[in-house]
């Protein structure tokens, strides 16, 4: 097949794009190097509109033992042992087919983390729908939620929290994020670079075949009305296999024979290959007849591009070759030694003896485009006039009722309740709190985990939300009495070639930044995922943030629901009664203008470091962070939670009722304290200056709101459970 | 109190069994699906997960492997052989207990936390159980129990009904019942009580941390019952 500009244009390679592959191989390329050179050039996997972004983020500390760039990020916690963890998009393929799309999502993160050499021990998920009425949501929705349990569950790692959202801006576009975590001994990570020459290149796991050909390329362009054409290129999943690939993986990592390895994810072989080449300044050279494949008379433009799931590459020390098949021959797993490290700093690849193609490895990664992308900044919204008149109209049961059965509030129950979240014996906080929590196996240690986002507040004023976004995780994490230690993200945008899209990452990803480098709680890992727009209207911006912290003791775990009745609740932080962009103005005034709250990061961090303290300090019996929903909708859950009642103290402020149980003020924790540590809890919170007030205190049912206002638990948890599950019959 | 749990391909809770067993005192082996002889056991659990992806019927594939021989061979002889979730599936593929497990009612995956009635205590997994409601959890796809009328009848005239769901008051009523199984069915004997094959996971509530505690009451009798 010819190739010429007309087929660079036709795998999503833009005109100078082309003109500079010809200028770098100093000729034209053939077809399967036209389809490596795509692949690698692609916004997903070069990072083209946002590398020159992304490297402010703050991505080191102390306890960073791998930021980004590798599989996936590692962080220190202590004795030896360490996370590995990371996010990933998998957003274009879900909508096209929601079960295999989110299946392998989960599949692909998994790998990125067993890569390194850790055992997965927890798996989150941030997912996005369309409005409720969209006549598509129930059925994504359902699919997405089938695909990631059926992964999930089959590989036996429990999914122990997420975050579900519903916006018409996904009507046509869902997101689908997947986090994993797992545990390694500090001094058993595995990397990807390779290293030494006439090192054998293996590959195992399962067979090439024809699917998800150019998926990454598929996921770096915009939907239209022939996305069905499309399903070809979303893959498969097995967990079966990848099951299998897990456990002979890490049987074979027990030993020393790796010196790199890497899984075949977005590009599959090429850019497997082409990472462990670049990484090493090496070069590989790769005989394509001897690539598993699953059918016959695969062509080495289909062999390289294909993006079946479950491979790994790696490249092993000499001689060690027989002893690594046995392993792999025991999880009846394909084993192939299918090339050699060189140094000739090309990819070299032959099929039936003939060279195929024959790259300079650089070409495709350092010599990668990267643009300067035209952005817009966001002014900062004007406030809104709320007239306070319209309140009186209104009956709080009434709001309150709305308020906790909102899609974006309601229980998820419906959902977690399809992920197996308990096996592996460790998980001591299951979904539905502020944090999933799970044992380092043997251990007194814990890990805590979250991945929040805010995509309103981001759309509203995207440096806010995005450092919004990232004090919501840190805030999770200390509600369970978690350390913070770091972060990865998925940046979940629309077309970069949009400048108020563009706008969007570049400030988001600014806000991100601030406020983790403030908060120390570096980024170590992440994606972007660019041009998640149907035609050309983009979604909300959406970064979802991934938490991980460490509680030292797990005896000090804390949880949301109330304990006992007399406990007095205080409000860690001050309430200022900002509503702009608050789901009660959302969706009780329907106004959807305004500045999202401001975030005060000094307070942010003080308040959170000094509910740690407390927490350090045995004085807190339960904890949760507020946030979407106020004040009131945060003590309905520890309510329910619970099964305990809440009387009101009549507030001293200055403010209406509504505005005081509403308003969305950001840096606030509730806290159930005894009254016998009232008064020392106290000295705490005034020695660290930190704003609070008691509110109230615990009964034995029903929440009272004022003298005029009573609402049993029961009717609370009808509120807040029967939405979704009546949603999805 | 020697036990041996059975990893096939695609197992998953066959660690967390290993735990548990350990924490209340048996002496447990790994036993791969390969092996074709089994070790010395007083007991040996087929663990919960998914055996060979569960891509044919669940179990129906693991119940033909080369250890299985072995394990019917020790359960024939009076060996007491216990599978949960996955396990409790192949064990109905091998014919050691009666019935079917079909896909959940809802066809959904379910994990939660249930109650189970145990008031059939006259063999050796549940004798001298003091109490007759548990806390348990479950997680599967495809726990609905089925049997043909005939075969309920041969079940209910043994006395082979070894659990059932039911409330924190042990009431057995349909809406307490998680997945659709026939009477609420939970777990299976075979007819002499050797061979027991239950949903619920014990193993995932052996710690006041997690889901919660009732899976050590459990341990702690077996492994005295078996002394």
């Amino acid at each position: 097949m010819e190739v010429n500009e007309q087929t660079a244009i036709d795998h999503g390679l833009k005109k100078d794009e082309y003109k500079k592959i010809c200028e770098l191989l100093k000729r034209t390329p053939n077809i399967t190097e036209l389809g490596i050179f795509s692949a690698m050039w692609n916004e997903h996997c070069s990072y083209k509109s946002s590398r020159l972004h992304l490297k402010k983020l703050p991505t080191t500390g102390k306890k960073v033992i791998q930021g980004p760039g590798e599989n996936a990020g590692v962080i220190d916690i202590e004795d030896g042992d360490a996370i590995v963890f990371k996010i990933e998009s998998h957003n274009h393929p879900s909508f096209i087919e929601p079960y295999q799309g989110a299946a392998t999502g989960v599949g692909g993160i998994m790998r990125d983390v067993f890569t390194m050499g850790a055992r997965p021990i927890a798996n989150l998920n941030s997912i996005h729908f369309g409005s409720p009425q969209n006549k598509k949501t129930k059925n994504l929705l359902r699919g997405v939620v089938h695909g990631i349990g059926g992964y999930g569950n089959c590989m036996g790692v429990p999914t122990i929290g997420g975050q579900t959202s519903f916006d018409s801006s996904y009507n046509g576009n869902i997101l689908v994020n997947a986090m994993t975590l797992g545990l390694v001994k500090k001094n058993k990570i595995f990397y990807s670079k390779a290293a030494g020459l006439n090192k054998p290149v293996i590959y195992v796991g399962s067979k090439t075949g024809r699917d998800g050909i150019h998926g990454a390329s598929m996921a770096s362009a915009s939907f239209d009305e022939k996305i069905e054409e499309k399903k070809p290129t979303v893959q498969v999943g097995d967990p079966f296999t990848e099951k299998l690939l897990l456990e002979a993986c890490l049987e074979l990592m027990a030993g020393d024979s790796i010196i790199a390895i890497q899984d075949m994810g977005a590009a599959g072989l090429t850019s497997s290959s082409i990472e462990m080449a670049s990484k090493g300044n090496l070069g590989i050279e790769i005989n394509l007849d001897k690539v598993p494949c699953r059918e016959n008379k695969m062509t080495p433009y289909e062999i390289m591009l294909s993006e079946s799931q479950e491979r790994m590459l790696i490249i092993l020390e000499n001689g060690k070759e027989d002893q690594a098949k046995k392993i792999f021959d025991k999880w009846n797993l394909d084993f192939a030694v299918i090339g050699k490290t060189t140094n000739s700093k090309n990819i070299e690849l032959y099929n039936k003896n003939k060279q195929v193609a024959n790259i300079p490895v650089n070409t495709l990664v350092e010599n990668s485009p990267m643009y300067d992308r035209k952005w817009k900044k966001t002014k900062l919204p004007k406030k809104n006039k709320i007239i306070k008149e319209n309140f009186t109209k209104l009956k709080i049961k009434d709001v309150l009722r709305k308020i906790l059965s909102n899609p974006n509030v309601c229980s998820k129950e419906w959902i977690w309740q399809q992920y197996d979240h308990t096996v592996m014996g460790d998980t001591i906080q299951k979904p539905g709190g502020d944090s999933g929590v799970v044992r380092v196996h043997g251990t007194n240690k814990a890990v805590a985990a979250t991945v929040d986002s805010s995509a309103v507040y981001c759309w509203a004023h995207p440096l806010s939300g995005g450092k919004q976004v990232v004090c919501e995780s840190w805030r999770n994490l200390i509600s369970v009495g978690a350390t913070p230690i770091a972060i990865t993200n998925c940046l979940n945008f629309g077309s970069p070639e949009n400048e108020d899209n563009m706008g969007e990452f570049v400030e988001c990803v600014q806000g991100i930044g601030e406020a983790s480098k403030y908060l120390n709680f570096p980024v170590v890992s992440g994606n972007v995922s660019f041009y998640n727009q149907t035609k050309e209207v983009g979604i909300k911006p959406t970064p979802s943030i991934g938490g991980v912290g460490l509680i030292k003791d797990y005896s000090k775990m804390v949880t949301m629901d109330f304990k006992e009745v007399n406990n007095l609740i205080l409000i860690i932080g001050k309430t200022e009664g900002h509503m702009d962009q608050s789901l009660f103005s959302r969706s009780i005034l329907d106004e959807k203008n305004g500045p999202p709250p401001e975030i005060n990061l000094f307070n942010e961090k003080n308040n959170g470091e000094t509910l740690l303290q407390l927490i350090k300090n045995d004085f807190v019996k339960s904890a949760h962070d507020i946030s979407l929903g106020g004040i009131l909708t945060a003590i309905c859950k520890m309510c329910i939670k619970g099964n305990k009642g809440f009387e009101f103290k009549k507030p001293k402020f200055l403010m209406s009722e509504i505005e005081y149980f509403f308003s969305e003020d950001q840096g606030r924790y509730i806290v159930e304290v005894n009254p016998k540590d009232l008064k020392k809890v106290i000295n705490i919170l005034d020695k660290n200056s930190v704003h609070h007030d008691e509110i109230g205190e615990i009964i034995d049912k029903d929440l009272v709101l004022n003298r005029k206002t009573k609402v049993t638990i029961d009717e609370l948890k009808s509120y807040n459970t029967n939405w979704l599950k009546k949603y999805m019959i | 109190m020697k036990s041996s749990v059975i990893t096939f391909p695609g197992s998953n809770c066959d660690r967390d069994m290993d735990v548990a067993l350990k924490k209340f005192g048996f002496k447990n082996k790994m036993v791969w699906h390969d092996e074709k002889e089994l070790p010395k056991s007083d007991l040996v659990i087929l663990p919960g997960g998914f055996s060979y992806g569960d891509y044919l019927r669940c179990g129906s594939v693991a119940a033909k492997s080369k250890i299985m021989e072995s394990v019917i061979t020790f359960a024939k002889s009076g060996g007491l052989v216990m599978g949960i979730c996955n396990g409790f599936q192949i064990l109905v593929e091998t014919g050691l207990v009666p019935g079917v497990l079909l896909r959940n009612k809802y066809l959904e995956f379910i994990c939660k936390n249930i109650f189970v009635k145990i008031d059939n205590k006259d063999n050796p997994y549940f004798k001298n159980l003091d109490k007759e409601v548990f806390e348990f959890h479950i997680a599967h796809n495809e726990g609905n129990y089925f049997c043909t009328s005939d075969q309920l009848k041969e079940i209910e005239d043994n006395n082979q009904v070894a659990i059932y769901y039911c409330n924190n008051d042990g009431k057995t009523e349909e809406i307490f019942n998680p997945n659709g199984s026939l009477n609420n069915i939970a777990g299976i004997f075979n007819k002499e009580k050797n061979v027991l094959g239950m949903m619920p996971h014990p193993e995932r509530m052996i710690d006041k941390s997690l889901s919660g505690d009732d899976g050590s009451l459990f341990f702690k009798n077996l492994i005295n019952n078996i002394k």
